[in-house]
């Protein structure tokens, strides 16, 4: 420090050691300019790795093994060439007689259609089991590896590409094995829970950044609204959990479980953790953000707008009606939707407010039992199979494509408004 | 319009305000909706509250407080596990936050060109949208693998608060660079020049008339993301492990209070029972101390924060 001092100091007097110090201090800034790119660099290299490991484990080759082998059924192992009744036949040979009559009670054998036939068999009788699983990079890059291992371990498996993303995963819902299991009970849920997040936060967010910005006179107790809508942003997402649990799921579950309607309580017994609790608790969560968004767009309101529309004589609210509102919709309506989207990916409160763990129906009401994409996705990470994490990744996939879309929405619908609007 | 005027048809003028129900009406209406802020967190606090004053009826503060001990089954309920497992994701969440996001938010202000600005910031607000529960994933099935080859299968454990709570910095990095930029920014372009002018080079611009005139600034952002990490749940649920324990090995499991809370909530739990209470205790403490540290984040900004006009 004393010999930095007293280099300074002979600076001060120009002895010219400024000069030589300069290359240094310059080397030396320089390579801290690379240091800031390079943490730069790094944070946008870490989302690549993010995405990449999903695709990673979102496709990839499967190698599968089958109970029964189909060269027994038809020669060259070609299921497809079979008539309808060499199906029958092969099913009514290869099933437990108590799933033979379970089939025979949903429909006759003889009366199902080639296609459900041809299901029946691959799904009852072959019975493809996963054995192995490999990740995308493993599938293009190693595939010499792949197949020695195959050779090794499991030479009669079939080895396939398989996407893990595809329309059965997309209509089929929840199944004890990762290859039958599918997103769609989830993928409704979350579109249901969603619409009552929506329909009840987005009315009363608005309407409490109205009150504050056109309305509240500046006393003790709208500053207190205003820090705590600050304050409750900050809240943790899992206490809206807990708050969720104790008020919708307990306290009011006379209503939130739809007894108080006369719709008997569901059968299924959801009692109170209904897609109800669970929209109103993600409201509850959303609102803070979506009053802090529509309060900065009506302050970007000219004032002069509003005074014009006074001086012609209307009243407060006609005021905010034809002139803030028209004039702000569309930085109010995307901020509401951007925190909707993020409303979509949380997953902690809904597990304390009590999503299934294990749901195979679609919910039929809102006051049904429910689960949702990121639960789905929570649930099948958390499992030690590897195959379950394959599906796991797909259903990242689907979740991050419905956020993305309801993001461009809200774009597409701001440019729409923007074109729109009377005033600007 | 003018018609149903009734001063127009009497042909006097009256300057008395007139009675307006609906204007009225609406006005109710939205200080209600303004008000549910307000009961919400009432709402947070008493249910917090009776549930945890059930459970310090049982269970005592002292032995909350001062055990080491988390075991619900033989009755021991010392927070201290859960508490530390909280306190080591979040240090090594910021030991990636900080410098990082510093660094980040340094190049984005100082020394990036308008262009590559507006390129990065929307690529760190999508990692920012990204759901978390995505980030558990990557750090169960990416990042401790990655580690295990990296430092060996018998010293990291497939669940450890090391890899969550790296993991848990990338997620709180946005945060911290996209707070810190704006502190940065907010700083005069005059004290940047009248350091120019004293030659000081553009290294040292930046770290000794930038960062110490924004520091107010910079500070708020890191106790924000601090705060965050404490609250931030599905990544420890995933990546840190289940069942409390107390260890100060970043790669040995351990649960922490906001993992503990979604395990047990997640599976069948009766109400009533001490289990279910002592959860509303650790989401009190879990409360308090997000509340305390965003209140210090927006008074250091609010009191400290220069204003530069």
């Amino acid at each position: 420090m004393s010999a930095a001092k007293s280099r300074a100091a002979t600076d001060a007097r120009g002895d010219g050691s400024f000069l030589p110090n300069l290359g240094k201090r310059q080397a030396y800034g320089r390579r801290w300019a690379a240091a800031f790119a390079a943490a730069t660099i790094a944070a946008v290299l870490v989302l690549g790795a993010l995405v990449a490991s999903i695709v990673n484990d979102a496709f990839g080759l499967v190698a599968m093994e089958y109970t029964v082998d189909p060269a027994t059924l038809a020669p060259g192992g070609d299921i497809e060439k079979l008539s309808d009744a060499e199906l029958v036949a092969a099913l009514e040979g290869n099933l437990k007689s108590r799933r033979l009559r379970a089939l025979g009670n949903e429909k006759p054998l003889a009366e199902r259609e080639r296609a459900d036939l041809l299901a029946l068999v691959e799904d009852e009788v072959i019975g493809w089991e996963v054995v192995e699983t490999f990740s995308l990079a493993e599938s293009l890059l190693g595939r010499a590896k792949v197949d020695a291992f195959m050779a090794a371990e499991h030479p009669e498996a079939k080895l396939v590409f398989r996407s893990w993303v595809n329309a059965r995963f997309l209509g089929s819902s929840q199944s004890a094995t990762a290859i039958d299991a599918g997103v769609r009970s989830a993928l409704i849920g979350t579109l249901m829970t969603i619409l009552i997040t929506v329909a009840t936060a987005f009315p009363i967010g608005i309407a409490a950044a109205i009150w504050l910005e056109e309305y509240a006179k500046d006393n003790r107790w709208n500053r207190f609204i205003r820090v705590n809508i600050y304050n409750l942003a900050g809240v943790p997402s899992i206490i809206y959990g807990m708050l969720g649990l104790a008020i919708f799921v307990r306290a009011l579950e006379p209503i939130t479980s739809g007894a108080a309607f006369g719709a008997v309580a569901d059968p299924t017994g959801a009692n109170g953790r209904t897609i109800l609790s669970a929209g109103l608790t993600l409201a509850l969560l959303v609102l803070p953000v979506i009053i802090i968004n529509a309060q900065e767009a009506f302050r970007a309101v000219p004032r002069t707008l509003r005074e014009s529309g006074y001086a012609v004589g209307a009243t407060k609210w006609q005021v905010v009606w034809h002139h803030v509102l028209p004039a702000s919709f569309d930085r109010v309506l995307t901020g509401a939707i951007v925190a909707v989207s993020r409303a979509i990916g949380e997953t902690a409160p809904l597990v304390v407010v009590g999503a299934s763990t294990f749901l195979t129906q679609d919910p039929t009401s809102v006051f049904s039992k429910f689960t949702t994409l990121p639960i789905q996705i929570y649930q099948w990470t958390a499992r030690p199979q590897e195959d379950f994490h394959n599906i796991a990744a797909a259903a990242i996939l689907v979740l991050l494509v419905l956020m993305l879309s309801l993001n461009a929405f809200a774009i597409i619908l701001r440019n729409r408004l923007r074109a729109k609007k009377r005033f600007a | 319009m003018h018609e149903t005027f009734p001063d127009a048809r009497t042909g006097r003028l009256s300057l008395a305000k007139r009675a307006r129900p609906v204007e009225a009406a609406i006005r109710g209406l939205l200080s209600v909706s303004a008000a549910i802020s307000v009961l919400t967190t009432l709402g947070i606090v008493v249910t917090l509250g009776t549930e945890s004053w059930g459970f310090f009826r049982e269970v005592g503060i002292l032995e909350f407080l001062g055990s080491l001990e988390w075991q619900p089954v033989i009755g021991d309920f010392g927070i201290w596990p859960l508490f530390n497992a909280t306190l080591t994701t979040s240090f090594y969440a910021m030991l990636v936050a900080l410098p990082l996001g510093l660094m980040v938010a340094i190049y984005l202000a100082e020394y990036a060109s308008d262009r590559v600005r507006e390129t990065l910031k929307p690529v760190l607000e999508v990692l920012a949208g990204i759901p978390t529960v995505v980030y558990g994933y990557f750090a169960l099935a990416t990042v401790t693998p990655f580690l295990r080859s990296l430092l060996g299968t018998e010293l990291v454990g497939v669940y450890n608060t090391f890899s969550a709570g790296i993991v848990m910095g990338i997620l709180i990095l946005p945060l911290v660079s996209s707070m810190c930029e704006d502190a940065l920014s907010a700083v005069p372009r005059s004290l940047r020049e009248g350091a120019y002018a004293m030659g000081a080079t553009k290294l040292e611009v930046a770290t000794q008339v930038v960062v110490p005139a924004a520091f107010s600034g910079l500070a708020a952002a890191f106790i924000l993301g601090l705060s965050r990490a404490v609250g931030e749940t599905m990544i420890v649920a995933l990546a840190a492990g289940a069942g409390p324990k107390f260890t100060l090995n970043p790669f040995e499991p351990a649960e922490t209070m906001t993992g503990h809370i979604v395990r047990i909530s997640g599976g069948d739990i009766s109400y009533d029972s001490i289990d279910y209470r002592s959860l509303f205790a650790i989401a009190l403490v879990l409360f308090l101390v997000t509340l305390a540290l965003n209140s210090l984040s927006r008074r250091i900004v609010a009191k400290h924060g220069e204003v530069y006009e």
